[in-house]
């Protein structure tokens, strides 16, 4: 069985980055490789993680498999479930009303916004965690994922527990104006006086991370990595295309090009990920230390 | 000087008739003195009446206007001494950002500023006022020496976005400009931020976690420039017009949101056509809240600095 595929976001998010549903000449339900457009078994696709076995494309996760993905079994626990957006600025400009597409997104998703915060365990180690979701309005930066994500960062200085934060966004969501823009203010200050507590924040780029996120938290991590051929970047790269009259070869401005640079700590495959976590909270904590 | 932005274009045909009967200077006859004594009134009414309610577009335009006051005036005209520091320590130097130490009324303060550039060959060497990674990593380097030695700092925002460029993303613009939000959320001396022109995007904020954020009067401070939000939403950058009202980038409407602190006030027609007296208006600005910072211990300043961000954002609660 495969999942629905996720339908078409937002004009905020890139529209040809699901996969889509398709039939397999043996009769099972397939999803296309946006990459390589190889066919894939539905089941045998998500057995590998949503991992194309062929070219290693990593597909786009929902927040709840990402936690599903990372958490011990049963110990997530929500924080901040009923926060949900308003419309400050009342935000209605040619087709764009931007109430409407709030109730049109959380209906679509049922989600009731673009980040879902709360605590795990990884291995029994405590760990508070924001993980983005690109369905909703390709995962951009308002009001409410600025208040989540600092929430979540002061419950980390709270208790006292690390911090990550898994990011997936076209950048600051254009509908809530200068309040969206402050909201990477808001995130940078919280993980300023995170790392006065002297907690470690751990940041997790995942395919695509552009703009004011990639500005504020996804790149002030203690420890930031990235799963591979994921898109990072300031600027978009069709923006850079148009800025400098160019055509940017394949793949730059991804994960391996940010490690290349000296931007991230490491790649990671996707099924890699979650001891990767448990051996650096293993490493970054006290414990043990004499 | 000429009225010439496309809003301005019955004030323009005023102006022309004014300049027409002053041509004639001694020659006027008794009623064109009359004439003349009334366009000049009616230019300043119909000024008031334009520039009391200007759009975010046309707010923007006279943000962008050719001959607004750029940083490097201000340090001029409002600082007694300016010594410029260059050079980011770690690759280059960046035109895009302006700093140094500066006597401002006697005291020394670090500015930390956007330079676009008048003519072709300023608007190159500053690269349009677009900063690299270098400009905000100098920008660190000099606030991190003013924290040291205990100097506010000032920061002049004058931006329509960081440089997007692909060897920007090599050396880490992204990086770059989070650097700087996390530092200056926790810099242990006052910072003033003033928007004297465009605040565009991240490459504004980068220069503007203070704790005070000051905007002139006809400035503009936005999620993203008009244009490059049209082409988000609509794919298409020609409703730069229409993104510009819906987002309210306009500096009355952020203070009547209540995202800025204070307004600087600008001669009628738009700084351009006074460079003094604004540059006199924004030095008293400065002076106040410099004087109302000073007051503040450390650990105060740094907790309202937190709490001033912290509280920005508006959402409900599902019952």
């Amino acid at each position: 069985m495969v999942k629905e595929a996720i339908p078409p976001t937002s004009a905020q998010a890139s529209s040809a980055d699901q996969p889509k549903p398709g039939v397999h000449p043996s009769g099972n339900l397939a999803v296309k490789c946006i990459k390589c457009k190889e066919l894939l078994y539905g089941r045998d696709w998500e057995k590998n993680l949503k991992v194309c076995p062929r070219c290693n494309y990593h597909f786009k996760l929902t927040a709840q498999e990402r936690i599903d993905l990372l958490a011990d079994p049963g110990s997530f626990v929500e924080i901040d479930d009923d926060i949900i957006s308003v419309d400050p600025l009342h935000f209605v400009s040619r087709s764009e009303v931007y109430a409407d597409k709030l109730e049109e997104k959380r209906q679509d998703t049922g989600m009731n916004e673009a980040v879902v915060v709360g605590h795990i365990t990884i291995e029994g180690l405590p760990l508070a965690l924001a993980v983005m979701d690109f369905r909703f309005m390709g995962g951009s930066m308002g009001s409410v994922v600025g208040e989540k994500i600092t929430d979540v960062i002061e419950f980390g200085i709270e208790r006292g527990i690390p911090v990550l934060i898994s990011s997936v966004s076209g950048g600051a969501r254009m509908q809530e104006g200068l309040y969206s823009l402050m909201q990477m203010a808001k995130t940078s200050a919280a993980l300023a006086k995170l790392g006065e507590a002297k907690i470690p924040y751990f940041s997790l780029i995942t395919d695509p991370t552009t703009g004011g996120v990639t500005a504020s938290f996804a790149m002030l991590g203690d420890i930031t990595l990235a799963e591979p051929g994921a898109l990072v970047s300031f600027t978009g790269p069709r923006v850079i295309e148009q800025f400098m009259h160019i055509k940017l070869p394949e793949g730059v401005v991804n994960s391996e090009f940010a490690l290349q640079h000296g931007m991230i700590d490491a790649v990671v495959h996707r099924r890699e990920l979650r001891h990767t976590l448990a051996k650096l909270l293993h490493l970054y904590s006290h414990n043990g230390n004499m | 000087m000429v009225y010439d932005l496309e809003f301005e274009k019955p004030l323009a045909e005023l102006e022309k008739k004014i300049h027409a009967l002053q041509r004639k200077g001694e020659h006027l006859k008794p009623d064109e003195r009359i004439q003349l004594l009334r366009a000049e009134q009616d230019l300043q009414h119909r000024t008031e009446e334009i520039y009391k309610t200007l759009t975010a577009w046309q707010t923007l335009l006279v943000a962008r206007h050719k001959d607004r006051p750029y940083a490097a005036d201000y340090i001029r005209l409002i600082c007694d001494d300016f010594f410029e520091l260059h050079g980011d320590r770690s690759f280059g130097d960046d035109h895009a950002i302006m700093t140094g130490p500066a006597k401002l009324d006697g005291t020394t303060v670090f500015m930390v500023c956007h330079q676009k550039g008048r003519d072709m060959k300023e608007k190159q060497y500053h690269n349009y006022g677009l900063a690299h990674p270098e400009g905000y990593r100098k920008s660190a380097r000099v606030m991190q020496q003013a924290e040291k030695l205990g100097f506010p700092v000032i920061c002049l925002v004058d931006t329509s976005g960081a440089s997007p460029a692909l060897p920007d993303e090599e050396r880490g613009q992204a990086e770059a400009v989070a650097y700087n939000l996390y530092l200056m959320s926790r810099l242990r001396v006052p910072i003033i931020a003033a928007v004297i022109g465009e605040g565009g995007s991240g490459g504004a904020l980068a220069i503007s976690v203070a704790d005070r954020i000051l905007m002139l009067e006809h400035s503009i401070y936005t999620v993203a420039s008009p244009e490059a939000a049209s082409s988000i939403l609509w794919r298409d950058r020609a409703f730069g017009a229409q993104a510009a009202e819906a987002m309210r980038i306009s500096a009355r409407e952020l203070k009547a949101l209540d995202l800025v602190d204070e307004l600087v006030p600008e001669p009628l027609g738009g700084a351009h056509r006074d460079h003094q007296l604004t540059a006199a208006n924004l030095k008293a600005a400065l002076l106040k809240h410099l004087a109302e910072l000073k007051q503040l211990p450390v650990d105060e300043l740094l907790e309202q600095r937190y709490q001033k961000f912290r509280a920005i954002g508006k959402f409900g609660r599902v019952s």
